[in-house]
């Protein structure tokens, strides 16, 4: 079991990477100064152990699939890594002069154009971080928009039920109250249902197609006509992009405002849960209400950031872009083409399809229409029929080397399973995992018992949440603590 | 390209599924197929693709001008340790560390993150990092406010620009009041006359003129009132040698840890932290690891108080922040790793010694001074005899970046400079700078 | 499942109350912590707070799930059970003894009669399964 970093090293350890320049208090007053920093000092070689270490107990997709519905967890290729590693990105500072960084500006600029033909809208933004950042950044715009029209009274914003977390959280944030559409029996949000509750509150309804059960919503069209004549804003979850990059768009569903996950759509590696990137979207309408600055373009085809976009909600991060993010994202567009992205949107859905076919056989798949790029199957059955639930099942797919698919969402799907296996995926890997899940599926009839006793070979099994949610609950457990009465290293 | 179909096995997938053809099963519905041209470049092949990104890279001359540009995004030396274990495929191409079992490395190595930032500012708790110190000040605003039910904080003049108008942003739309504090002649928040009834007091220290500022005052003051202090350090090296946020009386310290090993990269991404006293702890945002046990006993971690995020309590949550910058933090916890305390500690202290001796070579040219007479870090504002923006731009003509002209955000200060020296700014930069900065303003200084 | 004690009235939002003249003790029930799962923290009304009757009043919170508690009657929060604020599991192990976790001082006794008795709440959670 690996130590802790403050578990390893000893006071001195370490390598020089400067000339000594003496103590702190030559060049400043003891008073500023802090007493001791109670870091431990590590060889390299201890360095380079423990992150190896560490680098071993961890799941990735160059070495696991993970078949993980809304994640879409694709293969980042090393290009991307290549190029946005190179000094002239890398060594650019943020307050540069534009003069010194046309090759990054010009990048950004070309990211926006290929962005905003992609997804139909007039204009996009490359600040925000992440695709919940992207989110709360179309709330305020849409706020800033309704008061500029002295629209006070719009205060709702409706969300699916089968939305993501951080649809009604980032209403929330700006004070929207959040109304829930159901879902009818064939999975589609129930247009009926939002007829019934629109009326003049409504600010923004949030969707995102396919939903998140991976059906396309026929009635989308009707929805966001709905939702205009009701005055409201049309917003687009980016985060199922991957089914329809090159095939439709959502500038011409009737969206107003939209987000992208380049780090789901865009092959920019998840890193372990983020940097991504969450470019927003808007129509005609909407663009000046984007982030400034924005990049711009003159007439001799000099770039510049352009800050002086009076109707701005202003800047949602310090500086401008996730750059390095972006630069991967941009690698991966152009060397795909529109062909080669459509292509890609292709595959996802017959990858989802196939396993939807060959899942169905043993596993509850709720719902008749063909998915696009993820389906959603239940462990419901198995759960009544074994006490084997999803939760058992997810466990016992770790243990085979398969990350699980994501789990217990949407919550209109009991013991739900929501698989996306992407386009990258050979049809050999699906097979195995199909077979590996049947198999999971046939033990969990066989001996149920010996299915809720998974995993067995991770590095952890069954770890106890609730003890460390009581503790956490108190601030303890949450970091490494020196021992009492003296200090590490 | 990165998808492996071959037709015989598109065929066979699609005899399985049931339809005939690729379009049939992938194609949106009838009237919302794509109307018109897209605005696409054709796709080049790999060797193309590198050469042209590559060329867009060589053309950003300013990577490799002599830089004394600070202000928030700092040039510090990467030890290549750093990016050799941090982006190890493992670490790169995982995903959030839902499924405890399958990530015990990313899950350790933000507890190793979490663990650092409150040894560095003597707080008890630390999440998992947010998006840069502008959204962790945005978050720790939101803290402050659910935490006295007050709607109103007072910011210093002196925090970072570009993090007060992130602020700005936010509270326009969360309808928060944002009242400022002005700053003294000397550089420092001037704390008479500080709002009472706000739910935070915030100060940057050391604050975006590089002075290190009155953070004991600003919190006897907030306290007093029933305000929370919180603490901004954009510069997060100085938390190496300075008096903790903790020890100043902080309650809250965010910031940007973008100096323990991230590259300046041209604005991001970067990674934010937000630290706080065990009080707060149920209102910190975004993800939290904690320690505990398996079934067999064994050390493990996981995410915990999920409770709080956008995945469970959707509209009541604490924040709707859900990605967090688990790559960047998992660098600076390698930086940290490498670097140790006692590195850390050199360094600082090289850049507490480089940026003397620049002020004091930049003192002796005739027409400049240090604007402020105030203990400082590693940048500091010099006061010049010719407007700042202008004289900057003539040192870009000869490759050097002088600086931040403070007139960009402070209007009322056309002759000021921001400049910063770090452990990457060699003597021949220093020279080369004040030879410059001498040649421009000679015949300025002369006619005085 | 636990026979459901019948000195106590309930709600269908699965609280119990425990009414002894002007003041009335409140827990969740047995079906309420059994859902749940691992409770790892309750939010409870401050004592003097003013409660109304179906408003949310706390919060359990358990590793996976977080539920609203609802006043099951209107009055005045006047004890929170400290032994469950310091050791949440209580309200696992013992949801209807050691595990209440507010006693409320009654402000309309008539409002008992909106309650359930033991068999109608039976009947709610026979409805769920």
């Amino acid at each position: 079991m690996p130590s802790l970093l403050f578990e390893r090293g000893a006071a001195g350890r370490g390598s020089e990477f400067v000339r000594d320049p003496g103590p702190p208090s030559t060049y400043l007053d003891a008073k500023s100064l802090r007493a001791e920093l109670p870091l431990p000092d590590l060889t390299e070689l201890e360095v380079a152990r423990h992150f190896t270490e560490l680098s071993h107990r961890n799941f990735n997709v160059d070495l696991n699939f993970y078949p993980l519905g809304s994640c879409t967890m694709k293969y980042n290729p090393k290009l991307n890594e290549a190029v946005s590693g190179l000094r002239g990105f890398t060594d650019l500072h943020p307050f540069a002069p534009d003069s010194g960084a046309q090759g990054a500006l010009r990048l950004l600029w070309h990211m926006e154009r290929t962005l905003s033909s992609l997804f139909d809208m007039t204009a996009f933004s490359l600040m925000p971080a992440a695709g919940a950042h992207g989110e709360i950044t179309a709330m305020l715009m849409a706020k800033k928009y309704f008061k500029e029209r002295g629209e006070r009274e719009r205060v709702t914003c409706f969300v699916p039920d089968t939305a993501h977390g951080t649809n009604p959280a980032s209403a929330a944030m700006v004070g929207y109250r959040v109304v829930s559409i159901p879902s009818n029996a064939r999975g589609h949000t129930d247009l009926a249902a939002l007829r019934a509750k629109l009326d003049g509150s409504v600010a923004v309804c949030m969707m995102t197609n396919p939903n998140t059960l991976g059906l396309f919503e026929d009635d989308i069209v009707e929805m966001t006509q709905a939702v205009h004549k009701a005055g409201g804003l049309m917003y687009y979850d980016g985060a199922n992009a991957n089914a329809i990059v090159g095939l439709c768009r959502p500038g011409e569903m009737g969206f107003d405002l939209m987000h992208l996950n380049l780090h789901k759509t865009f092959s920019v590696p998840h890193g372990g849960g983020g940097p991504g990137s969450g470019p927003v979207g808007a129509s005609a309408a909407l663009a000046p209400y984007l982030p400034a600055p924005a990049v711009a373009k003159d007439k001799s085809g000099t770039f510049s950031w352009n800050a002086a976009l009076p109707r701005s909600i202003g800047p949602v991060r310090m500086f401008p872009a996730h750059f390095l993010a972006i630069v991967r994202a941009y690698a991966y567009i152009i060397v795909h083409g529109e062909e080669g992205l459509r292509t890609n949107s292709r595959l996802a859905v017959l990858n989802a399809n196939y396993l939807r076919a060959k899942i169905r056989e043993f596993l509850t798949v709720p719902y008749e229409d063909y998915c696009r790029h993820e389906f959603v199957c239940s462990a419901e059955e198995l759960k009544k029929a074994t006490g084997v639930r999803a939760l058992d099942l997810a466990k016992g797919l770790l243990d085979a080397g398969v990350h699980a698919p994501t789990m217990y969402w949407p919550h209109v799907v009991p013991e739900c399973l929501m698989i996306e296996p992407t386009e990258t995926e050979t049809k050999a890997t699906l097979d195995a995992f199909v077979e590996l899940l049947r198999g999971l599926v046939e033990q969990s009839h066989r001996d149920p018992e010996s299915v809720k006793a998974l995993p067995l070979h991770t590095p952890v099994r069954r770890v106890d949440e609730a003890q460390v949610g009581r503790l956490a609950n108190k601030a303890v457990g949450l970091r490494w603590t020196p021992p009492s009465g003296g200090v590490s290293s | 390209m990165y998808t492996p179909h071959t037709p015989d096995e598109i065929r066979a997938m699609l005899q399985v599924i049931g339809v005939p053809s690729l379009e049939a099963l992938s194609d949106p519905p009838k009237g919302l197929a794509i109307r018109g041209k897209l605005d696409v470049a054709p796709a080049l092949v790999e060797s193309e693709a590198y050469a042209h990104v590559r060329a867009m890279a060589d053309e950003n001359t300013h990577a490799r001008s002599i830089s004394f540009l600070g202000a928030g995004a700092y040039r510090h030396y990467q030890p290549p340790a750093v990016p050799w274990f941090a982006f190890r495929s493992e670490f790169l191409t995982s995903y959030t560390p839902y499924q405890a079992e399958a990530s015990q490395g990313s899950l350790q190595a933000i507890f190793e993150w979490q663990s650092y930032i409150c040894l560095l500012t003597g707080m008890d708790v630390s999440n998992a990092s947010v998006y840069d110190g502008a959204t962790a000040l945005v978050e720790s605003v939101v803290m402050a406010v659910n935490a006295t039910e007050r709607k109103r904080v007072a910011v210093s003049r002196a925090v970072h620009p570009l993090y007060r108008r992130v602020l700005a942003t936010y509270c326009e739309g969360m309808e928060i009041e944002v009242l400022e504090v002005p700053v003294r002649a000397d550089g420092l928040t001037d704390l008479s006359g500080l709002h009472a009834d706000v739910a935070a007091v915030i100060v940057q220290s050391p604050n975006f003129f590089g002075c290190i500022d009155d953070v004991a005052g600003a919190a006897a003051v907030a306290h007093k009132s029933g305000a929370l202090l919180v603490q901004v350090v954009a510069e997060a090296l100085s938390l190496a040698v300075l008096k903790t946020p903790r020890e100043l009386g902080a309650d809250i310290a965010v910031g940007d840890a973008q100096s323990f090993g991230l590259p300046v990269g041209y604005g991001g991404p970067y990674v934010g932290f937000v630290a706080a006293t065990k009080e707060h702890v149920r209102r910190m945002p975004g993800r939290l690891v904690g320690e505990t046990h398996d079934v067999d006993g064994r050390r493990a971690y996981v995410l915990t108080l999920q409770g709080r995020e956008q995945h469970i309590r959707r509209e009541l949550a604490s924040s709707n922040i859900c990605t967090n910058q688990a790559l960047c933090a998992l660098i600076a916890t390698v930086y940290l790793a490498t670097v140790g305390s006692k590195g850390l500690r050199a360094i600082a202290g090289v850049n507490l010694k480089n940026a003397r001796e620049l002020a004091a070579a930049i003192g002796r040219v005739p027409g400049f001074a240090l604007a402020h007479d105030s203990a400082f870090f590693n940048e500091f504002v010099v006061r010049t005899p010719v407007v700042a923006e202008e004289l900057a731009r003539a040192l870009e003509r000869r490759g050097i970046l002088a600086g931040l002209p403070l007139a960009r955000f402070y209007p009322d200060m056309e002759r000021a400079l921001l400049v910063c020296a770090t452990e990457l700014t060699t003597p021949a930069d220093v020279a080369g700078l004040t030879a410059a900065l001498l040649e421009e303003t000679a015949h300025a200084v002369a006619a005085v | 499942m636990a026979n459901l004690p019948t000195d106590r009235a309930y709600t269908k939002e699965h609280e119990w109350i425990k009414v002894e003249g002007k003041l009335a003790t409140v827990g969740i029930t047995d079906y309420a912590q059994s859902s749940l799962g691992d409770i790892v923290y309750v939010e409870m009304p401050k004592p003097g707070a003013a409660l109304e009757q179906s408003k949310p009043m706390g919060v359990v919170e358990s590793v996976k799930a977080v539920s609203d508690i609802y006043a099951p009657i209107s009055g005045k929060a006047v004890e929170v059970n400290g032994d469950v604020e310091n050791d949440p599991a209580i309200v696992n192990t013992d949801p209807y003894g050691a595990g209440w976790l507010v006693k409320i001082e009654l402000s309309n006794a008539a409002e008992a009669k909106s309650l359930l008795d033991a068999a109608a709440y039976q009947l709610v959670i026979d409805a769920l399964k």
